[in-house]
């Protein structure tokens, strides 16, 4: 069996920052494995600009940060295929795959980083009732077709989640001469970023419908029309407030999972509420050896923080690889106070570097104290307007304060002020 | 007046308070480019254009104004854009318009397309 030092397992944003920042670190036998024709992932046809405003200090369309990575992995000549699938992962760290390059074939491991990325979730999961009409898309999907195919899903829109695909393709489709009807919502608030519903909905007069959703689609051949309604404080749907919306089209924009199906045949443990596998500081899994970063981790809502963890997972593997140390008992687990919804890393086992923790609160809050304390000692502290659960919240540990920690578990609390 | 900073991802809560039309004081920004977006705000609001432009051949191609156009002007810009057919090879950075309607901005490619090999 052929033997690599290092397989990556998608060529989107985490893919190539982790195979760049292993190569930097000592690694150089590496191979990137690509489903799609090209590096990039995602990034091609997010061709709105936004991205690398914490990496770069420069605004950039996907395209162009993906370009940022993609030229570095072709400077350095880090292989990789495209049009290849990846079939199964062994504990053992046996790579499985099969693509343009020929059928079937495995090869064999030292350390392998999963950056696969996530799916959307489709109309399948939501359970609304009515026909199978065409002119039903998840909002990526209406992406894909028209910036990188050049074809429009439509002429009337009605777009049901109000994530951050969704509001950017309310725009997207609103500038090629769609209408788009409404967005609907089902929380109370939306999950996307605050600049997006400025310049993506109220820049074009679009109505965002907090607490409703589509009962019914309408349309036999074709969409012609949904039924909204708004919804109670247990989510469901007031009779009384039906709407008809006349449309040929439906997007979704419902969420996002993590493409976890091949750390699922490693044997990996996964987090139930991030869909991602469980991790320590060093993004690895419970299998030693196998890293996880970027989206397939946990779904993040800028890139700049899937390159950040991309390059953790990259150091940390060509460490493992050149170094073959053991590895370190976990020293620290978290304990989250309600209002928290995940937290990565789950764990920590070393005191040498700062470690950022990533998490999301689970609802909308006003003047919150966010506090990280070990038992009754605080570690640290601080002080925020408003937080959401569309925009995760980032906080440094210092490794000073990762040893001055008594105790094994960190407890990361929400405290509400007035 | 209240406005949201769509500089960043942060998305600051700016108050800019307004005299005859003039800008007058502008609290809640976190750096200097959130004063200079309320200020722009108020008296000619403008934004980034990303779109796509038609490949000759085949695909599309992905454009942005290399500086923010007048936010009102956005369709017809768009107008200009979807009439093109681009010979590839294209490169990131490579000028597709220059100085659309006279506004002194280019439209600028963000994406690499590789020339259609007539051998293969």
């Amino acid at each position: 069996m052929k033997k690599i030092d290092l397989v990556i397992i998608g060529g989107g944003p985490a893919g190539m920052a982790a195979a760049v920042s292993a190569y930097n670190n000592g690694i150089k036998n590496i191979l990137i494995l690509e489903r799609e024709d090209s590096l990039g992932g995602i990034l091609q046809q997010c061709i709105h600009n936004g991205f690398g405003l914490h990496k770069f200090k420069e605004e950039f369309t996907g395209p162009e940060y993906a370009w940022k990575y993609e030229k570095q992995v072709l400077d350095l000549n880090i292989p990789y295929q495209l049009n290849t699938m990846v079939i199964d992962i062994s504990a053992d760290k046996a790579v499985t795959f099969t693509g343009e390059h020929g059928g079937s074939q495995t090869v064999q491991a030292k350390a392998v980083i999963l950056a696969m990325g996530c799916r959307e979730r489709s109309r399948g999961a939501l359970n609304i009732a009515g026909t199978r009409p065409a002119g039903i898309f998840t909002a990526g999907t209406a992406q894909r077709f028209v910036n990188i195919m050049g074809y429009m899903p439509g002429k009337r829109i009605v777009i049901l989640g109000s994530g951050d695909i969704g509001l950017i393709m309310a725009r997207r489709m609103t500038l090629e001469g769609a209408k788009v009807e409404a967005v609907c919502e089902l929380l109370p608030y939306s999950s996307g970023l605050t600049r997006n519903i400025v310049q993506c909905l109220n820049d074009f007069d679009i109505p965002l419908k907090l607490s409703h959703t589509v009962v019914k689609i309408h349309g036999k051949e074709r969409v012609t029309g949904v039924t909204i309604a708004k919804v109670d404080q247990n989510r469901k749907p007031i009779a009384e407030t039906e709407e008809y919306i006349a449309c040929d089209t439906l997007l979704l924009s419902v969420g996002l999972i993590p493409e976890n199906e091949l750390a699922k045949s490693a044997g990996i443990e996964l987090d139930l509420v991030t869909g991602g596998a469980v991790v320590n500081q060093n993004r690895e899994t419970s299998q030693i050896g196998i890293f996880a970063c970027g989206n397939v981790l946990h779904v993040h809502d800028l890139v700049d923080f899937v390159s950040e963890e991309a390059e953790l997972a990259g150091i940390a593997a060509a460490k493992y690889i050149s170094e073959s140390v053991k590895r370190e008992e976990n020293r620290i687990i978290f304990h989250l106070s309600e209002g928290i919804s995940y937290i990565v890393p789950h764990r920590i086992n070393s005191d040498q570097n700062d470690v950022i923790l990533y998490f999301r609160v689970a609802n909308v809050f006003k003047n919150v104290i966010i506090i990280v304390r070990d038992n009754e000692k605080v570690l640290f502290k601080t002080r925020k307007q408003r937080v959401m659960p569309g925009e995760m919240e980032r906080i440094r540990l210092t490794a000073d304060m990762l040893r001055s920690i008594k105790g094994d578990t960190v407890y990361i609390e929400l405290e509400h002020v007035n | 007046m209240n406005l949201t900073c769509i500089i960043c991802p942060k998305g600051c809560l700016l108050t800019v308070e307004t005299e005859n039309g003039r800008v007058v004081s502008v609290t809640g920004n976190t750096c200097e480019r959130g004063e200079k977006y309320a200020v722009s705000e108020c008296v000619n609001p403008t934004r980034t254009l990303t779109t796509t432009a038609r490949v000759a051949g085949g695909g599309m191609v992905s454009v942005k104004s290399d500086k923010p156009l007048m936010k009102g002007n956005l369709s017809e810009y768009m107008k200009i854009i979807n009439k093109l057919s681009l010979l590839p090879p294209i490169h990131i950075g490579d000028i597709i318009i220059e100085n659309i309607n006279e506004t002194g901005i280019n439209i600028v490619a963000t994406k690499n397309i590789k020339g259609v090999n007539y051998n293969a």
